[in-house]
C-alpha cells in the first residue's frame, strides 16, 4: 500500500500570535514550528499501517525550505520519503491542486491530510484533493481499517459517529481518535540519524493561481475584566446572565 | 444570480444553523439586490425557510436518509448551475465542512471557512474570518468568480424575515453512491457541542470520572451539551467527542461554563469564539479568569450543585 501524508508546518500550540508589516504578515520571530497536530495523528496511523500490514509512507508539504526541519522530523518519526513542492502555499486551493497534480502522475492508495490546520483553519485541502482526483473521502476520521482494496472508516459527526465502507483510493481528514495522544512517536536518536539518509525530493510547482489571499490580519479586542461574583451569591450570577449578558 | 444557501436538517427537521445561513444570505441578498434560493435535502418543512428570508426553496428527497458528502455536493453543484449563482453559503457544521472542499473543487470556486461577518464589497471583496484557532481574524480577499462562504456558528444569528417562500421540487441527477453507511451511533436526547446554545465543560479540577454527575445534571437542567478539557478525555474520564480546544472540537456557543479548567492557551483557543464565558475555579490565579466574562472563585463541588438548584427554578431546559 502506498500512503501519502500531507504535512502542514504550523506554529506550536503555545505560540503567541502577532503580526508585522502593517498586520499583513504573521510574525515568525521566536515561534517554534511543528507538524500540524491533526497531521501528526495521521502520520502515526500511516506508520502503523507500515508496521502492521506493509506500506510505504511518503510525506508531502507545499511550501518553502523553512519547513524542511518539520519534514525531517516526519522522516525521523518513520516516514520513508519526504516531498516538498516548492511554492508559496497561498491558500488551500493552491495546496490541494499542487498535491493533486503530483498525485495524478504518482498515484497513492491512501492520502492522509489533517481535518484542518491550526493556523489557517481552512479545512478544505483534503476534500478538494478528493474531488479533483476522484478519490473517496472521509473527513473527521477517527478510525480506519483497510483490507485489500476495501476500507472501513469511522467518521465523527456533530452528534455521534458513523461507519462508512468504501474502496481505495481514499483520502481521509485525520484528527485525534485515529490514534491516541499517547501513541504519538517522539523521534529517537536512531530515527534522527536514519532520517538524514532518507530521500528528500524538492519538486517544481505548477502554475496555479490562488482563489483567495489574506489582505490583513486582526487581533481580537482585549477582553474587558472578568466580573467576579461571590460563591454564596449565585443569584447575582443568574441575574447577570439573564439581564446583562442575556444568554439565559 | 440568486445566492444559493445549503441548509441542513436532521430526521427531517431543519437545524438551527439552517436558519442562520439563510438569515445571513438574506442580508447579503438585500445588499446585492438579489434573491435567496435555499437547497433543502430530506427536509419535512422546507417552507419554514421562508421565515428567515428564503425566496425560493429547491426541495429534494433522497432514497437514503443520511448525509453523503459526495452526493450532497453533487446535488448542490447542480443547484448552483440551475440558479446561475456565483455565491454559495454553508454553515460550519461537521457535515458542511465535510462537503465544502469537494463542492469548491467542483465549482472551481474560492472557499472561505469560519466567516464571522458580511463581506465588504469594493474593487476587491473581502471577508472576515477566524484564523489561528480563534487567536486572530484574517481579512480574506476573494479572487474567483464563484465563491463558497462557510459561516461560523453563532456569528450572525438567525433573524426572522418573513418571505413567502416558493417551494419547488428539485430533481437532480443522483450519481451512484461510492460510500455506504454501515453503522451509525447518535448521542440521542442530548444536545451536541456543535448545536447547543449552552455548553457545560469541566476539567481536571473535577478529580475523577465518578464526579461528573453534577456536570451532567447542570447540563440537563440547562438543555446544554457537556464538554471537557483535553487531559480529561486523554485519561478516559470522558469520551473523546467531548474534548474541546485547539486540538479538539471548536466551541462557538452563546454561553460556556468552564468548571475546574485552568484555561491553558490551547483550551482557550478552541472556545474563544463563544460569546459569554463563566469560570468556576478554586484558584483565583487560574488563567481562565483573564478570558472569562463572569467568574466565581469557589469549589465546584460546592458551587455547581447549588447553581443547578437555582437554575432548575428557571426551567430553561424544558422550554
Ligand atoms: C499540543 C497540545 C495541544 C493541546 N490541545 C488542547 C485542547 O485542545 N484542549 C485542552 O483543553 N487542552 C489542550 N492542551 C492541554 C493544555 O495545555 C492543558 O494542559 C489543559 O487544558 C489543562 O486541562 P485542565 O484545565 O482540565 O487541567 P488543569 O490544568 O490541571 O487545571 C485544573 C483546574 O481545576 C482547578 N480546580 C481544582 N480543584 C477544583 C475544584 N474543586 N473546584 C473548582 N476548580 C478546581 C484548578 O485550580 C485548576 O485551575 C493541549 C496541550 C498541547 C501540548
Ligand atoms: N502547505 C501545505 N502542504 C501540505 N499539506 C498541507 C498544507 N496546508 C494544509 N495541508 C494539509 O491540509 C490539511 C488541512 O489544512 P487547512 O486547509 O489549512 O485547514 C492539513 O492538516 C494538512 O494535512
Amino acid at each position: 500500500m502506498k500512503i501519502l501524508v500531507c504535512i502542514s508546518n504550523v506554529p506550536d500550540t503555545t505560540s503567541k500570535i502577532n503580526f508585522i508589516e502593517n498586520d499583513t504578515k504573521f510574525d515568525k520571530q521566536g515561534v517554534q514550528f511543528v507538524i500540524n497536530p491533526n497531521d501528526e495523528f495521521g502520520l502515526t496511523r500511516a506508520i502503523w499501517f507500515k508496521e502492521q500490514q506493509g506500506a510505504t509512507v511518503d510525506v508531502m508539504h507545499v511550501g518553502r525550505s523553512d519547513a524542511d526541519p518539520t519534514l525531517r522530523k516526519a522522516l525521523a518519526i518513520g516516514a520513508d520519503k519526504a516531498l516538498r513542492i516548492d511554492t508559496d502555499a497561498t491558500d488551500g486551493f493552491v495546496v490541494a491542486n499542487q498535491i493533486a497534480n503530483f498525485v495524478k502522475e504518482n498515484p497513492y492508495d491512501l492520502i492522509i491530510a489533517g481535518r484542518e490546520s491550526i493556523d489557517y483553519n481552512g479545512g478544505m485541502v483534503p476534500g478538494m484533493m478528493a474531488s479533483v482526483l476522484g478519490y473517496a473521502f472521509v473527513n473527521t476520521c477517527v478510525g480506519l481499517k483497510i483490507d485489500g482494496k476495501e476500507a472501513v472508516a469511522v467518521r465523527e459527526m456533530d452528534g455521534g459517529s458513523e461507519t462508512l465502507k468504501t474502496q481505495l483510493p481514499l483520502i481521509i481528514g485525520a484528527q485525534k481518535g485515529l490514534v491516541e495522544e499517547t501513541d504519538l512517536k517522539i523521534p529517537n536518536m536512531r530515527g534522527i540519524m536514519q532520517a538524514r539518509q532518507k530521500p528528500f525530493e524538492v519538486i517544481a510547482a505548477k502554475d496555479i493561481n490562488a482563489n483567495t489571499t489574506v489582505s490583513k490580519f486582526e487581533k481580537p479586542e482585549p477582553k474587558a475584566h472578568v466580573k467576579l461574583i461571590a460563591a454564596d451569591d449565585l443569584d447575582q450570577l443568574i441575574d447577570l446572565l439573564q439581564n446583562e449578558a442575556k444568554v439565559l | 444570480m440568486s445566492i444559493l444557501v445549503l441548509t441542513e436538517s436532521e430526521n427531517g427537521k431543519l437545524k438551527k444553523n439552517a436558519f442562520e445561513v439563510v438569515s445571513y444570505a438574506k442580508a447579503l441578498a438585500n445588499h446585492q439586490n438579489t434573491t435567496v434560493t435555499a437547497l433543502a435535502i430530506n427536509c419535512d418543512e422546507p417552507g419554514e425557510l421562508g421565515n428567515f428570508g428564503a425566496d425560493k426553496v429547491l426541495n429534494t428527497t433522497l432514497t437514503f436518509p443520511y448525509f453523503d458528502a459526495l452526493i450532497y455536493s453533487e446535488i448542490a453543484t447542480q443547484a448552483v448551475k440551475q440558479e446561475g449563482s456565483n455565491l454559495v453559503i454553508i454553515s460550519s457544521s461537521a457535515n458542511a465542512k465535510y462537503m465544502a472542499g469537494i463542492l469548491a473543487a467542483k465549482l472551481d470556486a474560492g472557499y472561505v471557512s469560519n466567516v464571522v461577518d458580511l463581506p465588504v464589497f469594493g474593487a476587491h471583496t473581502t471577508v472576515k474570518r477566524m484564523a489561528f484557532s480563534n487567536k486572530a481574524f484574517s481579512h480574506t480577499t476573494l479572487h474567483a468568480n464563484m465563491n463558497v462562504l462557510g459561516l461560523s456558528t453563532n456569528a450572525f444569528g438567525a433573524a426572522e424575515n418573513q418571505v413567502n417562500a416558493q417551494v419547488i421540487e428539485f430533481q437532480p441527477n443522483i450519481p451512484d453512491q461510492t460510500m455506504t453507511q454501515i453503522d451509525v451511533s447518535q448521542t440521542t436526547g442530548k444536545a451536541s457541542i456543535a448545536d447547543a446554545d449552552i455548553v457545560v465543560s469541566a476539567g481536571r479540577g473535577l478529580k475523577g470520572p465518578e464526579n461528573w454527575g453534577i456536570i451532567e445534571e447542570m447540563a440537563e437542567v440547562l438543555g446544554a451539551a457537556t464538554a471537557c478539557s483535553k487531559p480529561v478525555s486523554d485519561m478516559g474520564w470522558r469520551p473523546h467527542s467531548e474534548h474541546v480546544g485547539q486540538t479538539g472540537k471548536p466551541v462557538a456557543t452563546n454561553l460556556y461554563f468552564a468548571i475546574g479548567i485552568s484555561g491553558a492557551i490551547q483550551h482557550l483557543a478552541g472556545i474563544n469564539a463563544s460569546k459569554i464565558k463563566v469560570v468556576i475555579n478554586t484558584d483565583p490565579e487560574a488563567p481562565f479568569f483573564k478570558a472569562a466574562d463572569y467568574g466565581i472563585v469557589g469549589d465546584a463541588f460546592d458551587v455547581v450543585p447549588r447553581l443547578t438548584e437555582k437554575l432548575k427554578a428557571l426551567q430553561i431546559g424544558s422550554v
